[in-house]
């Protein structure tokens, strides 16, 4: 595996923003997630949760809910706008403002024809969806206290929605309410406080479920307006609700951090006489759970304490998988850290601002596994904070270090840095070319030269750099295909080719001094989460989310034999079942034959020249080589040698000294940072 | 050595009464309480806790019972024996038996009637016959992975499956489909989750499975048809194994227990809300419910029976002979002439054998005990009796495993007026290391307590010695303290008359004097430490006997302090009757232990006893007899006074019964079942019980001449009592007549008899004003008389 020089970095103090809302599509399978700080994810469920869509924040901008129409994806937040997105391009494509105060729910009927809002003021506001903007139709009954939670019956004729103290059901013909019905205000102290009605489902058979703030979820008849049932499910709040597609079963989320299910099942077995009975509970959380959904075969829960939680139902799956295993995302599956090889710097991407770092410096040698004495320490260059409200959406820095770039959803900003010694100095280059006015992805060629930004129609544009400032050079231009934003670029060594990957799995390769199309890789099932072009021998390798790994000759326009050989004997049971996607590859110069790879929780060398293991063979398999004799170790090898020293991994870069960088965002720090859940007491404490 | 056979080992009173489930009779306005007790069914009152009949027939251990559901006054037991009878509880008559051939371990009935053999679940056909004894050969084996536990098997509703389930398994069979369903746990978690189960319960009319398991989980199973699609709800509250659940009759409320002894209720369907009844003893190991609903009864490790009211509240307990770990010595409350070992944890229990009954509890630590597994708390080791009952002394001590050993020595004084003992004195650091041994000194005048401790000291304890205490209550304090060569001493024991002190150090044994504390001699027989120590009584006074580690039982003659005999035999036991010469000796040996009787004078045992029980036996005592047998047999001779009562390493409590005993039990007790035209009150069994000697008298071929002759007195009672108290003659007129009654025409009175009167007035407590005040008259009247 050879032997690194490790920086072992814990100074990029990123901090996941909380969940704050949960939308499924069932036809897409795409899970589209809202974080506090107003970005919105979208997951592909049957992708092994891959983070497809980053579309991120603004300041001040609270989204509260989210829902698709179709596969059309609407926010609205306490500032009183409904926001749809342009999914394509992963921006906002429009901000429309509802004149009812801040809104706290928004819901699309299964139709597909109306959005119906929330509002402060006390409004079910309803929105006709048009082809390409929504218009807003009329207002249900309006109510004296703020609508919090709204659901519509699948047939679309009526609302459900959850209030201070109360639900009603509204009729949406006449928008007038048919039943009130008041939610009781709970025991002992809490009497006098408010009973918020944070959810509420309604069930194609009139029952409407609610969970409140007093720890209950009730069952109300739609017919007579009366309570059914109810169950306790914690002593503080229940704050989420989501019912499966066949309504047989039903997740609520508490901010205890559990995750209780009901299920709709028959009393007495073989008889139709069916009651909602509490079953499972999840327990994944430390936070306050702020939203569920049931998808086909899991439940998806996230909360304050920002992780997404894919918790499989085993009843529901067929064939027990790497898919079907529970699945913790942490962090985003893009990197936020870019890295100045040749001079020894870091830029660490926050949402609001940038950082850069220089490296530490060592003395010495050490035995493996031992920390050397750092001579020089780490120190902070630079903070540099956006203009404008937009959080930055990409950010890169040169291999040379001397220029940083960054992209939000509206500007784009060049600087060049000058670094003498201790000074630091930054200049913004003023004059950009127009076309540079926002990127989905940006990288710098292998010489600093030159600027590749991704921007619209799955474009990429050039711009060379010198001292002068920055010239557009041209675009590059897939031939055909989709124009889905492109997330991925890598430049190779030798700045002849440039290869780009966008959402709809596609991969480009350019041929940058013809400025054209060189050709197009074969399309994949599962979306390319890592790749990199080989110094050497001008190989793509792609990792993919299903864990699958390609390697593609540029200059045949073809897989390469290893590639084949790969595909054909196929993979280790164990590596297919890890649960992180890799985030970056990595060639090493001093032995060509080895690929670098990280996901979040290993770093892996992948040696070409060795043989592929097969399922029997043991994988992780150092422990074993290092009790062998030298012979016995070549028979054992091989090409799979995975390290498991480093956790919480962002980012992992090899530098030209030969020495690792491992950017570490240990799960126990950002925990310490999150506000105190609610306290809870437990046995034998 | 004449091996007789009217000598039998029984096992008496006080067996486990926890072993199964108790029931609850239904549709009764006072339901009694059924519980197997060894080879019997006994039938208990609810209200007044009394034991009132048992259900005698079976001849090895009763595994199990249960209502039988056509008929709520029948009941079914099976029992290792290999056969399920079916009695009528009330009368306690057995309406039949249905042999099966191999040891039975549980039942449970339905429709059909299941039973699990050799640890498999086998359904058995009942063949309907008017026949008294059947055979029931028609057998279908259900499953053979069952557990040993039979609460892990219940019946589901309305006996259309069956659930049980073994480790982590559960499988449910149901009849209809012959067709069984089973899921797994996984061993353990993440969190370390112990998922064996550990019983189970049904719902009556839901199809809901709620298992127990061994990390204090409650599981509530449902659609549990399906291969996948079975789901199940966890609730936790016990932070132990759940030793037991069960659902009320309609079904709203699921009952749970386990080692923390609270019962907690929890709401069917309602989560988590749950009602506790904490602090109910021992950990709870059966709960079970009546038909209606109205009483619950949960039976307890220490071996009792609580029975709780629906709301709540515990009306009754049932208290059987607590054999948990008992640590203590058997003993006999001289003034009670009750049992006295380890009860409760931390307290001494005094229990009646003769009646069966379990008297009171003595709570030595007076500590809370928390019931938990792991704890190291105080427990009583050692317990010793003056002669005359008037003061005990105790140890209790904690940190057996650990090397920090704390113990007390407390003395009790007997109170007259409370009638029970109260603490005199709390010696905190008697002995530097654990008391080995305890004796007080047998003479009647002064009290001594002798107490040998591994710190190699042995120390003479007395009341008031000490100067500096002028109160008028005398403490106890130390009064001498002897060692030998800074040996550890193993035993200390007194003569009969107190006039010697015999302490072992390891192979030696020293006598001294206790007036004097000088040491008189030592006497010493290698090899072997010295394991049991006695002297003889009576006649054989000067003889000591002791028993070593090396297989030898020596006897020493102390006038010339030679030994007179020893021979090679492996003594767990040594026991001395204090009422006569003899000595009793269990030995064990190829894994049976033996029972020999003799006395020390004597080269020849009076009785030998092979293969007494199959394990060793390390506690014995001798009982007093309330009235002398008097055998004439040698083999027999050495029960006449008292009776020999042993504990054996099953915590099994056997005794020596001989056949002319048996005979006359028998008697009494078919005389009090077939006469049913009285019904049973007080006065019945007092009736019952003239009537008996009457019997008895009639049926003996050679009449004991010394026994009074009652038949006058009784018809002069029956009258008294029958004839309404508003036409009855003054009681001054009765009073001469109802005295005479009971004078005794012959000469040979032995008997006295002022006991014999407040005997019967201590018994009547059901006795209308006019007789009360007629007796005390009466008794008045006897006392001018003696």
């Amino acid at each position: 595996m050879g032997e690194f020089k490790v920086h072992r970095v814990r100074f990029f103090d990123y901090m996941p923003s909380g969940i704050r809302a949960l939308a499924f599509n069932q036809d897409t399978e795409r899970m589209a997630v809202a974080r506090m700080d107003g970005s919105v994810e979208v997951f592909h469920c049957s992708d092994r949760f891959f983070q497809e869509k980053i579309i991120p924040g603004r300041e001040q901008c609270g989204i509260e809910g989210l829902s698709w129409v179709g596969e059309r994806l609407f926010s609205a937040g306490l500032n009183g706008g409904i926001t749809e997105y342009d999914l394509t391009n992963q921006k906002v494509k429009y901000t429309i403002d509802a004149y009812g105060g801040p809104i706290w729910t928004i819901t699309g009927n299964q139709q597909g024809t109306h959005l119906a809002v929330g509002c402060e003021d006390g409004t079910v506001k309803l929105f006709e969806v048009n082809e390409d903007q929504i218009q807003f139709e009329r207002n249900l009954d309006r109510q004296k206290s703020r609508i919090i939670s709204l659901s519509w019956h699948p047939s679309g004729s009526k609302i459900a929605a959850g209030m201070m103290d109360m639900i009603q059901v509204f009729n949406v013909e006449t928008g007038h309410s048919i039943h009130r019905m008041l939610a009781d205000r709970g025991a002992g102290t809490s009497r006098s406080k408010e009973c918020v009605v944070w959810s509420v489902v309604y069930l194609s058979d009139g029952t409407i479920i609610t969970g409140d703030s007093v720890g209950m979820v009730k069952l109300w008849d739609d017919q007579t307006g009366t309570l059914i049932k109810s169950h306790n499910v914690t002593k503080c709040d229940v704050l989420a609700l989501s019912v499966s597609q066949n309504e047989d079963s039903l997740v609520a989320g508490t901010s205890e951090g559990i995750v209780v299910q009901f299920q709709f099942v028959s009393m007495v077995l073989e008889k139709d006489d069916k009651e909602w009975v509490r079953t499972r509970t999840f327990r994944n959380h430390t936070h306050d759970i702020r939203a569920v959904a049931e998808i086909t075969t899991a439940v998806v829960s996230g909360g304050m304490d920002a992780q997404l939680v894919v918790r499989p139902l085993l009843d529901k799956i067929e064939v027990r998988s790497a898919a079907s295993a529970l699945r913790k995302i942490h962090f985003p599956h893009r990197r936020l850290v870019s890295c100045a090889r040749k001079s020894g710097l870091m830029l660490f991407q926050y949402p609001g601002h940038l950082e850069l770092w220089r490296l530490g410096e060592s003395e010495g040698k050490g035995t493996p596994g031992s920390s050397l004495f750092v001579k020089r320490n780490p120190e902070k260059l630079l903070q540099l904070k956006v203009k404008g409200e937009d959080h930055i959406r990409c950010s890169a820095v040169s291999p040379c270090g001397g220029w940083i770039v960054y992209s939000t959803a509206s500007t784009l900003r060049l600087y060049r840095l000058h670094c003498d010694n201790n000074n630091i100095s930054i200049t913004k280059i003023s004059k950009l070319p127009k076309v540079l006015s926002s990127a989905n992805q940006l990288c710098f060629s292998s010489d600093s030269s030159h600027l590749f930004s991704a921007s619209a129609q799955s474009s990429v544009h050039i711009a060379s750099l010198s001292q002068s400032g920055c010239k557009f050079v041209g675009t590059l231009k897939p031939k055909s295909g989709s124009h889905q934003a492109i997330h991925l670029l890598a430049a190779s060594e030798d700045g002849k080719w440039l290869a780009s990957a966008n959402s709809d799995h596609e991969v480009h390769i350019y041929n940058l001094q013809t400025q054209k199309a060189h050709c197009t890789v074969p399309v994949y099932s599962s979306a390319v989460t890592a790749m990199g072009i080989h110094p050497a021998t001008n190989c793509l390798f792609m990792m993919h989310a299903d864990q699958q790994m390609f390697e593609y000759s540029i200059e045949q326009k073809q897989y390469t034999d290893w590639s084949r050989t790969v595909q054909r004997k196929g993979l280790h049971r164990f590596w297919v079942e890890r649960d992180t996607p890799c985030l970056n590859v990595m060639f090493n110069p001093q032995n060509p034959s080895h690929v670098i790879l990280h996901d979040m929780y290993m770093l892996c060398i992948i040696d070409q020249s060795l043989p592929l293991p097969d399922d029997k063979t043991q994988f992780y398999n150092q422990l074993t080589l290092k009790s062998l004799t030298e012979e016995q170790r070549k028979s054992q090898s091989h090409a799979f040698k995975v390290c498991k020293t480093f956790k919480d991994i962002l980012c992992v870069e090899l530098m030209p000294d030969q020495s690792l960088v491992v950017v570490e965002r240990p799960l126990e720090d950002i925990a310490t940072q999150l506000p105190a859940p609610i306290k809870q007491k437990k046995f034998a404490t | 050595m004449v091996e007789t056979s009217d000598i039998r080992v029984v096992r008496c009173g006080g067996s486990k009464v926890n072993l199964t489930p108790p029931i609850i009779s239904s549709d009764s306005r006072y339901p009694f309480v059924l519980c197997t007790s060894g080879d019997l069914v006994k039938v208990y009152s609810t209200r007044t806790e009394e034991w009132l009949h048992s259900l005698q027939g079976h001849t090895n251990q009763v595994t199990g019972i249960t209502l039988n559901p056509a008929n709520h006054l029948q009941v079914y037991s099976c029992s290792v024996d290999g056969t399920v009878k079916l009695w009528d509880f009330i009368d306690g008559i057995l309406i039949k038996t249905f042999v099966i051939g191999c040891p039975l371990f549980a039942i449970y009935v339905l429709s059909v009637i299941v039973l699990s053999e050799c640890f498999q679940l086998v359904s058995v056909h009942l063949p309907k016959s008017a026949e008294q004894e059947v055979e029931a050969k028609e057998m279908s084996a259900v499953s053979s992975h069952i557990s040993k536990n039979p609460s892990c098997t219940a019946f589901g509703r309305g006996g259309e499956y069956i659930a049980f389930a073994r480790h982590l398994q559960l499988n449910v069979y149901f009849f209809r489909k012959q067709k069984t369903y089973s899921f797994s746990l996984k061993a353990t978690d993440k969190k370390g989750a112990k998922n064996a189960f550990t019983c189970i319960a049904c719902h009556p009319t839901d199809d809901c499975i709620a298992t127990g398991h061994e990390d204090g989980k409650i599981r509530l199973w449902r659609n549990f048809i399906h291969k996948k699609e079975y789901t199940y709800s966890t609730q936790h509250w016990h932070h132990n194994a759940v030793n037991t659940l069960c659902f009320t009759p309609e079904g709203t409320h699921l009952l749970s227990g386990g080692i923390e002894s609270v019962l907690v209720q929890w709401q069917y369907g309602a989560g988590n809300r749950k009602e506790f009844l904490p602090r109910l003893g021992g950990s709870i190991l059966h709960i079970s419910a009546s038909s209606d609903g109205q009483l619950f009864c949960t039976s307890h490790s220490d071996n009792k029976i609580t029975v709780i009211e629906s709301s709540f509240k515990v009306c009754g307990v049932i208290q059987g002979l607590v054999k948990d770990a008992v640590l203590t010595d058997l003993m006999i409350d001289p003034r009670s002439k009750a049992l006295v070992l380890n009860g409760k944890p931390g307290h001494l229990q005094f229990y009646s054998l003769l009646r069966d009954k379990h008297l009171y509890n003595l709570d030595i630590v007076q500590q809370e005990y928390i019931y938990e597994a792991g704890l190291d708390q105080f427990e009583v080791v050692k317990a010793a009796f003056d002669i005359k009952g008037s003061w005990l002394a105790t140890v209790e001590e904690r940190g057996k495993k650990s090397s920090d050993l704390e113990f007390f020595l407390k003395l009790w004084a007997f109170d007259e007026r409370t009638q029970s003992f109260v603490l005199n004195t709390t010696i905190t650091a008697a002995h530097t290391d654990r008391i080995i041994s305890m004796c007080f000194s047998s003479s009647e005048e002064t009290t001594m307590l002798v107490t040998a401790a591994e710190d190699s000291q042995f120390k003479a304890w007395c009341q008031g010695a000490d100067a500096d205490t002028q109160q008028d209550q005398n403490f106890w304090s130390c009064d001498f303290v002897g060692s030998y060569h800074k040996l550890n001493p193993t035993n200390c024991s007194f003569s009969a008359d107190s006039s010697l002190l015999a302490v072992s150090f390891q192979e030696v044994i020293t006598i001294w004097s206790p007036d004097t504390w000088e040491m008189l001699t030592t006497l010493c027989q290698p090899p072997g430490v010295i394991r049991d120590l006695c002297f003889g009584r009576l006649s054989c006074s000067k003889y000591l006997l002791g028993t070593t580690t090396k297989n030898l039982l020596c006897c020493w003659n102390l006038l010339t302090c030679e030994l007179e005999w020893s021979t090679s035999v492996d003594v767990s036991k040594l026991q001395p009757d204090p009422f006569s010469e003899n000595v009793a000796a269990f030995s064990y040996q190829s894994k049976h232990t033996d029972l020999f009787v003799f006395k020390p004078s004597e080269p020849r045992p009076l009785f030998t006893n092979k293969n007494v029980c199959s394990e060793k036996v390390h506690r014995a005592v001798f009982v007093p007899r309330e009235e002398p047998l008097n055998s004439c047999d040698e083999s027999t001779q050495w029960l006449n006074r008292s009776q020999l009562y042993f504990l054996t390493q099953n915590m099994d409590l056997l005794t020596f019964s001989t056949a002319t005993e048996e005979d006359r039990m028998l008697s009494s007790s078919k005389q009090l079942v077939i006469d049913d035209s009285v019904a049973v009150t007080p006065f019945y069994l007092l009736l019952g019980k003239h009537r008996q000697q009457q019997q008895k008298l009639n049926t003996q071929s050679h009449p004991v001449s010394d026994k009074p002759q009652q038949t006058q007195g009784s018809v002069t009672i029956k009258e008294l009592l029958h004839t309404p108290a508003h036409v009855l003659p003054a009681a001054s007129v009765l009073c001469s007549m109802f005295v005479n009654s009971f004078l005794i025409s012959n000469t040979g009175v032995q008997q006295d008899p002022l006991r014999y009167f407040v005997h019967i007035r201590l018994k009547s407590n059901g006795f209308s004003y006019s007789v009360m005040h007629l007796l005390s008259i009466s008794l008045k009247f006897l006392n001018s008389f003696i």
